[in-house]
């Protein structure tokens, strides 16, 4: 049961309400076992749900991506690589082939045309993922190296080391990046549901549209929403809510408290353990949903 | 002519809420041009009351698409896609879009010739007018990549208006610190980080300095909501020291800041108090760095 936590605009909440739904679906002091929450941090740009879970990391690899490295002996110059390359990553001048790693994306594609196979390709380190324990969380998490460019293959990488072919029933919680670009979307890739967090103001609003436009209508997945910051702002999020048929699961009021503890790297649960309760009811209407929805063919 | 970018790190920490107001202060003194460089989640019109002047279409990369007439299931496009793009079932294979990356690979390998690549058009851009200045934005479509590219077109198109006579670039950047983070960043005189008295807010003020710092693009730091944590406010002031970083002011935390975002105006026209007066003095000092 992979439930992807993603907003549009950035800020409204969406490590809050990931990190406080783990926690809620576990007991304190429960033995580790491989039916726990699987949270996994997916904002390889800004990862920071370690500074709310406090992981202990055990295993950390280094990811990126294949770029290609041309063996000159075997190399005739013949310029098929630089004429399949649709990203200008590749280029033959004379007798020399050069290659710019933060132009490659690493699809392979020059390797496997390449008329005499003079092409290898090596790992380009951009990033790493880790993962370990917190508490009874099984947590992991990728980081963009600073000044690279690419988030999507990190966060790849990333989801296929750390969720098991057949998750089941486990639930595995993914926190996404803001925004709706390609990370969003790879983030959202394979999810049985996405939770929006938003708040209820017009830059909230206006980034939910979207937000759900990929969520829903481009991936076809069932979308529920959570209101942060009730109160703050106007009505506009709860019209389009009605107008499009979008459950809001969990509304969580506009508290400087809230906002301080989450400051110092507490969480909502530690600081009103009742919320625990409301978190669950949350991700038992997020379960019947994702079994009773069917995105693609239900719009 | 000098450029301006306003970047974070973290999302919501308040970039689009300070460039507004820096909109407003500096259109007062001095002739502005304004980017919108959030191409995926564009806040900044909503705050402007834009015109539309002009609109284009952003051609930003190409897709796979597969002729089932031709298409026998044979397996080489899914072998040879490294992006999961190619959808497979009994009978002809097709390309999920959102996953494609356009790289030709399966075009290339196809024995059959049944996979041709079509241009996408990915986004649009446009130019609008203001009261502050003429404003260029952008839309990428939902789950799209290139936004990086993007954020480039725009810019230059921003700079070749700003040419015929503009005093300053105001660019409101995009969260993060990947592709369209960088773009936004090549060639400004000046980055404005904007971040908030949070354990994330300090991480990722970190790491988005980082990229300033590795574009060698100088950087000014203001902390949003400066009353939430006085401990996490008196952390960023030191690491600000140790990196040799300028910490202009503290913009306190004030709810006339959502008041005036749900009017559709920036925090500056809408009110006199104290975070105008704190992002009033933020401006001067920016100012002085940038012309003097």
């Amino acid at each position: 049961m992979i439930t992807t936590v993603a907003s549009g605009k950035g800020g409204t909440g969406k490590t809050t309400v990931a990190v406080s739904l783990a926690l809620s679906l576990v007991e304190n002091g429960q033995r580790r076992s491989a039916s726990h929450p699987l949270f996994l941090d997916c904002d390889v740009e800004a990862p920071n749900a370690a500074l709310f879970l406090t992981p202990t990391i055990q295993q950390r690899r280094e990811v990126g991506y294949m770029i290609p490295e041309v063996d000159l002996e075997a190399c005739t110059y013949c310029g098929r690589c630089a004429e399949v390359c649709q990203y200008h990553a590749i280029a033959v001048v004379g007798e020399k082939v050069l290659v710019f790693p933060e132009l490659c994306h690493g699809c392979g594609s020059c390797t496997l045309n390449c008329p005499t196979q003079a092409i290898h390709e090596i790992l380009k380190v951009t990033g790493t993922i880790e993962r370990g324990w917190a508490g009874s969380i099984e947590f992991a998490q990728g980081t963009l190296n600073v000044g690279e460019p690419m988030p999507v293959p990190i966060i790849r990488r990333l989801k296929q080391w750390a969720i098991p072919p057949k998750p089941g029933d486990r639930p595995v919680i993914l926190d996404a990046s803001p925004g709706t670009a390609c990370p969003v979307v790879e983030s959202m890739l394979g999810a049985d549901f996405v939770l929006m967090v938003t708040e209820p103001t017009p830059f909230g609003l206006h980034d939910l549209r979207l937000a759900v436009e990929v969520a829903r209508d481009e991936l076809g997945l069932p979308v529920g929403v959570v209101i942060n910051r009730d109160g703050v702002g106007d009505t506009g999020v709860e019209s389009f809510c009605a107008r499009e048929d979008l459950p809001i699961l969990m509304r969580i009021p506009l508290d400087r408290r809230i906002a301080e503890a989450y400051s110092e790297g507490k969480t909502l649960v530690e600081v009103y353990p009742e919320y625990r309760k409301r978190f669950e009811s949350l991700f038992a209407a997020v379960r019947q949903l994702a079994a009773t929805t069917n995105g693609r063919g239900g719009q | 002519m000098k450029q301006l970018v306003i970047l974070s790190g973290k999302g919501g920490t308040g970039k689009t809420t300070v460039a507004a107001a820096l909109a407003h202060l500096a259109s007062q003194e001095m002739s502005v041009v304004l980017v919108d460089a959030d191409v995926d989640a564009a806040n900044l019109e909503l705050v402007l009351d834009p015109t539309k002047q002009e609109e284009h279409q952003f051609m930003g990369g190409q897709l796979a698409v597969i002729d089932p007439e031709k298409c026998t299931s044979c397996g080489t496009c899914a072998e040879v896609c490294r992006f999961d793009a190619v959808i497979t079932g009994d009978e002809a294979y097709s390309v999920e879009a959102l996953a494609c990356e356009g790289c030709a690979s399966c075009f290339y390998r196809c024995p059959e010739e049944a996979i041709r690549m079509e241009e996408q058009q990915d986004g649009q851009w446009f130019r609008s007018n203001t009261r502050f200045g003429p404003l260029f934005h952008a839309h990428l479509f939902a789950g799209q990549e290139n936004s990086g590219k993007l954020v480039t077109l725009v810019k230059q198109q921003a700079r070749l208006r700003a040419k015929t006579g503009a005093d300053l670039v105001l660019v409101d950047g995009p969260p993060g610190i990947g592709c369209p983070v960088i773009s936004a960043c090549s060639g400004m005189d000046l980055a404005l980080h904007v971040t908030e008295p949070t354990v994330s807010g300090v991480h990722d003020l970190q790491r988005i300095l980082g990229v300033t710092e590795h574009f060698r693009v100088p950087s000014l730091v203001v902390i949003n909501k400066a009353d939430l944590s006085p401990a996490r406010c008196s952390e960023i002031s030191a690491f600000c020291a140790q990196r040799g970083v300028e910490l202009l002011s503290h913009i306190p935390y004030d709810s006339v800041v959502t008041e005036a975002m749900v009017r559709g105006l920036p925090v500056t026209a809408y009110t006199d108090g104290a975070v105008a007066g704190a992002l009033g003095k933020m401006w001067v000092r920016i100012r002085d760095q940038l012309f003097t």
